[in-house]
């Protein structure tokens, strides 16, 4: 990576520093209490709450700080906020 | 090389100083223009207000704000999107702008703004010292200061030029003395349009602000790379150095007028005294000086043009043969207690063989006036030093002491 002066970047710089390293506590999903209803998907303010091929989700943990918004606006109390650890 | 003027009687009109940087500004085709009235920059963004109503500015947009804030901001936006962009201001108008001063620089934006040198509230004084662009000196601005209306329209040219220079890329800031210079009317030469076409290319920047080819200015960097942007700032302001000399000496070409590039001499080759000074008291100075110089004493004066970048070794060259230095401030660094430009020359000395006592005087604080007789005041003083030494490193001048 170079840098320019003024810090000019090109666009989807966002998608080369990867954030995911300042997150405290990471969401879980409990698969067995999720009904798919997108609150999670629709709510991440980092679009990283990802949409798999049986309806359900996932985390891209590259990119989630640790927010906890999903966990929070759950209606079903399926996403668990776990302490990271080294 | 020192100062020039190839003024032609024909060509010199009476005008207003701050009419003349007005028109300086005309003739350089700026895109956009946001200001807010402030004494005593008030005129000057008066004249650009009637320029653009009588339609003398084309291509250009005056965009009005609410604040100096905003006036500066507005600006970001346009440097970005590819505008060649002016603005103007003064004192508390300087300071509202302090953080912004450092968005532009820091986005390596090349924004040109003058400013009429005012003291800062409180207590409210609306009169001439330094202390305004003084205190913004780390912000990242090249900052330069004009002897008289003449330099101070011509200096808007030569900063444009400085600025956008693919290789420096720094926001400028010439400053000229508030009332001094801004509201005097001499006889000078306004800037010719076809000459300032031949100078000062159009601004071509390497990279624009557009929606049609999205990118981000000024993004966030994190302890892994924000130290290089600083750096590639303080690379830029070195190279600002030899950019400024040879924008002046172009100027020379094309004009035929010189004012100093970093840094001016007069009468300074053998004087024991050397003074350095900056801005509208340069004139009373060299008025004592061939007082003096005509009874054969030797005194000389270091103008310092460029105050950021900071011409080091264009004045230890200049001092290397001195025996006392003198340095006047129109500002002062409360708790230091003295002026920056004498904290400058006494540390861009240290380190070196040059070991003449330097002596600070701070002068014309709120619009003093600064007479001959407080020069060779000060001068009899440096005499002092020659003879018995230094006693005192920086002092106050004429102060009231009945008041106090």
């Amino acid at each position: 990576m170079k840098i320019l002066p003024g810090g000019v970047c090109e666009p989807r710089s966002t998608m080369v520093n990867k954030t995911g390293g300042w997150r405290t506590y990471r969401p879980v999903f409990d698969y067995n209490k999720c009904i798919k209803c997108k609150l999670c998907e629709l709510l991440c303010p980092d679009m990283s709450v990802l949409p798999r091929d049986d309806g359900f989700f996932e985390i891209d943990y590259d990119f989630c700080k640790g927010c906890g918004i999903c966990a929070n606006e759950c209606p079903k109390d399926a996403i668990e906020m776990v302490l990271e650890e080294k | 090389m020192t100062s020039t003027r190839k003024l032609a009687k024909e060509k010199m009109m009476v005008v207003e100083g701050s009419y003349a940087v007005a028109h300086a500004v005309k003739v350089c085709r700026p895109n956009v223009i946001s200001a807010y009235p402030i004494t005593p920059q008030t005129h000057i963004v008066e004249d650009l207000s009637q320029f653009m109503a009588d339609g003398e500015i084309p291509n250009c947009e005056y965009i009005n704000v609410e604040s100096e804030f905003s006036a500066l901001s507005a600006l970001v936006g346009a440097s970005a999107a590819g505008a060649r962009t002016y603005s103007a201001t003064t004192s508390q108008g300087l300071e509202l702008m302090h953080e912004v001063l450092f968005n532009v620089s820091g986005m390596r934006l090349p924004i040109v703004m003058t400013v009429a040198n005012r003291a800062v509230s409180a207590p409210i004084n609306i009169w001439n010292d330094q202390q305004d662009s003084i205190s913004q000196r780390d912000t990242g601005w090249i900052q330069m200061h004009a002897e008289d209306p003449q330099e101070a329209a011509d200096m808007v040219a030569q900063s444009f030029r400085i600025a956008e220079d693919r290789d420096v890329l720094l926001p400028v800031m010439p400053c000229m003395d508030a009332f001094v210079l801004s509201h005097v009317y001499e006889p000078m030469v306004l800037l010719e349009q076809d000459l300032v076409d031949e100078y000062l290319p159009p601004f071509e920047p390497e990279f624009v602000l557009d929606p049609k080819n999205p990118r981000t200015f000024g993004a966030f960097a994190d302890p892994s790379t924000y130290t290089e942007f600083r750096y590639l700032q303080a690379k830029a302001m070195d190279k600002a150095l030899e950019k400024v000399e040879e924008a002046a000496n172009e100027f020379n070409e094309v004009f035929g007028r010189y004012y100093g590039g970093l840094i001016d001499e007069y009468e300074e080759e053998d004087a024991e005294i050397v003074i350095v000074a900056m801005g509208s008291i340069i004139g009373t100075v060299k008025d004592v000086i061939d007082k003096l110089r005509s009874k054969g004493e030797k005194v000389g004066l270091l103008k310092v043009r460029s105050f950021r970048p900071f011409p080091i070794e264009a004045v230890r060259k200049a001092l290397k043969d001195a025996r006392v230095i003198v340095v006047l401030d129109k500002n002062i660094s409360m708790g230091l207690n003295e002026g920056a430009l004498c904290t400058e020359i006494k540390a861009c000395l240290y380190n070196t063989d040059i070991d003449a006592p330097v002596i600070g005087f701070m002068i014309g604080h709120g619009g003093r006036d600064v007479p001959p007789s407080t020069i060779n005041h000060i001068i009899d003083q440096a005499r002092d030093v020659m003879s018995s030494g230094i006693t005192v490193e920086s002092q106050f001048t004429d102060v009231r002491e009945e008041l106090i």
